[in-house]
């Protein structure tokens, strides 16, 4: 992909990232209104029938995930976007898609939360979307991008993703990215390359047999065959498609973890710091399934502590200590509710931290 | 020699799940038979539900999606905006479409989906074993009413295709019976009727089919049919409750 640097634009992050779906293929949106997710909607309504795309605004989320279950099952690049609440509310139809092993993208744009919440930017779902976003045994993977430009990049790749290994991907940003403003430019995306899908559920046309889209298997022993293929795809997925940005980390002697909007504070703070004659770097997750370990585990050689910034009680730094397997100290500082962790307040802690390194 | 009957091309050759004296098998043959009739199999999409009917998806010879419980219209409506040409229709019972999918039943039909419904009334939620259903006759006796369905407490039956006939997205609504050899044939005009309105796109498209649960019921198949005769024909009667198509709409009663 190349960067039409002559055709910048200005543009908010979550439109970007609607305009970055449609550039990739993407022809069907099925979503339901929610700040603040919100403007992805009203950009695909705009757009959707200009480029003779499907629009539709349905009656629920849970209604809308569904509806992408069918335009995946029917072989077309789909998608759709939320916010925590609504994303909560996917989490049946997520958990079919992972079990159908169907392609397709999601949108969440974190606001605080638990319960309704509020509407302003949280990292709070990342548990959600690593983990445990729904029953059963099953991955997603998960990008976090954390500039306009990014999104538009990481979305275009998720949709690729998804086609190549069959499965459901996430952009988790937050309100902050998604309301925000950044020249960007739209690389030129290659649509020759989207694989056939012929397990598609789109009519056999007495061309082929019969084709199932199903997530049931009644038969314990077979099921449990299903699903360590899944994960020996997993594992595929991990060794091939992490991703993740070093900044100062050479010599480091804290190691800073943040991803999203809160690496763009994150970043000031270690400039800050560096100023001070205090060696911090940042290690910034761009997938945050599959988690960045071995750069992590690298890191953990030169370096003499971690701290994980985040806009939550604290979710990412539990995979930070398993990548390194506890063998360095991992501190956490983090705002939550919509508050966002300025870069003094950042830099206070790593100050705080340099104090107790010999 | 002249064949008078065979099994339906649509559906695959293989013995189905269902219980002794159920009334499914009829309604599947019927559906299969519409589609061979239209000679559509190659274009047509399925989606079954969760319930009795869950291993419909290994049944029909067309496509098939098995879909959440309740979702099955919203995953009809991801396929036909996906596939406008092709045909698609969900196979739901009556917890599946007028409980937990309740919402999405109504919203396909008032949005008009081009999608074909076949609801299959039994009164009960039979895969589970016998619970309330939504359609549950007020006083009938269920596993979880075991009392008889007391309206002042756990509620009025909802009339499905009434309700969808209210809707300016419905197209076609009918309620037949599979419970006599007469109402087996009306039971195949309305779903190749329901077909036809799909073809025809003139909107979302409904057959109600009154049906059995000799099991659950805890009815002989022969006293089964007959209930259904004496005590769901009554309460659901049959008939065709809008067709667009026809001049006015026509009205039961």
């Amino acid at each position: 992909m190349t960067e039409k640097q002559a055709e910048r634009v200005l543009m908010k992050g979550n439109e970007a990232m609607a305009e970055a779906a449609i550039q990739a293929g993407c022809r069907h949106f099925f979503g339901y209104p929610i700040t603040p997710s919100t403007e992805i909607a009203a950009y695909m309504s705009k757009r959707m029938p200009k480029v003779g795309g499907t629009y539709l605004q349905a009656e629920s989320e849970v209604a809308a995930i569904n509806m992408v279950l069918g335009a995946a099952a029917a072989g077309v690049r789909v998608m759709t976007g939320s916010s925590s609440p609504g994303i909560s509310l996917k989490s049946e139809g997520v958990s079919y898609l992972a079990g159908c092993d169907l392609p397709c993208v999601i949108i969440n744009v974190q606001r605080g939360g638990p319960g309704l919440g509020g509407i302003q930017p949280s990292q709070a779902d990342y548990w959600q979307a690593t983990k445990a976003w729904g029953h059963g045994d099953f991955q997603i993977l998960v990008y976090a991008p954390s500039t306009v430009q990014e999104m538009v990049n990481l979305m275009m790749e998720a949709f690729d993703k998804a086609d190549e290994y069959r499965i459901p991907a996430l952009m988790l940003v937050d309100g902050l990215l998604g309301q925000m403003m950044e020249p960007i430019a739209f690389p030129e995306k290659d649509l020759s390359t989207i694989p056939a899908k012929p397990w598609a559920t789109n009519g056999h046309k007495h061309k082929r047999e019969h084709n199932i889209v199903n997530s049931l298997c009644l038969k314990p022993d077979e099921l449990e065959q299903q699903v360590i293929a899944r994960f020996a795809r997993y594992d595929i997925i991990k060794a091939k498609e992490a991703q993740a940005e070093e900044y100062l980390v050479d010599d480091a002697d804290i190691v800073l973890v943040a991803f999203g909007a809160t690496a763009r504070t994150t970043r000031s703070a270690i400039d800050m710091a560096r100023e001070k004659d205090i060696k911090a770097g940042m290690i910034r997750p761009i997938t945050l399934w599959p988690f960045p370990e071995k750069v992590i585990q690298k890191a953990a050689n030169t370096a003499q502590c971690f701290l994980s910034v985040e806009m939550s009680m604290g979710q990412m730094i539990d995979d930070i200590k398993l990548a390194i397997n506890c063998t360095k100290p991992v501190h956490f500082y983090g705002r939550t509710g919509g508050m966002v962790p300025m870069p003094v307040d950042i830099l206070g802690k790593i100050e705080e931290l340099a104090r107790g390194l010999k | 020699m002249t064949v008078v009957y065979e099994k339906p091309q649509a559906l695959n050759d293989m013995v189905m799940h269902y219980c002794p004296g159920c009334t499914h098998g009829i309604i599947h043959k019927l559906v299969a038979e519409v589609i061979d009739e239209m000679d559509i199999e190659g274009e047509t999409i399925g989606i079954a539900p969760v319930g009795c009917a869950v291993m419909a998806y290994e049944y029909f010879k067309c496509d098939m999606i098995e879909s959440p419980h309740g979702r099955a219209p919203a995953l009809a409506t991801g396929v036909k905006r996906s596939l406008p040409e092709n045909f698609v229709f969900t196979y739901q019972g009556d917890g599946d479409l007028a409980a937990i999918g309740a919402a999405e039943i109504v919203h396909a039909a008032t949005r008009g989906e081009k999608i074909t419904v076949i609801f299959v009334n039994n009164a009960i939620y039979g895969m589970t074993g016998g619970q309330m259903a939504p359609t549950t006759l007020p006083g009938q006796i269920t596993q979880t009413s075991p009392y008889g369905r007391n309206v002042e407490t756990e509620g009025f039956p909802i009339h499905v295709c009434e309700m969808l006939s209210t809707l300016d997205g419905t197209a076609y609504a009918e309620r037949v019976a599979v419970n006599s050899i007469p109402n087996i044939r009306k039971a195949k005009k309305a779903i190749r009727r329901a077909f036809e309105a799909q073809k025809n796109k003139e909107g979302f498209s409904i057959v109600e089919i009154l049906s059995t649960c000799p099991t659950n019921w805890g009815l002989s198949p022969v006293d089964a049919l007959g209930w259904l005769e004496e005590n769901m024909i009554p309460y659901y009667p049959l008939g065709v409750y809008k067709d667009k198509s026809a001049e006015g709409n026509q009205e039961v009663k």
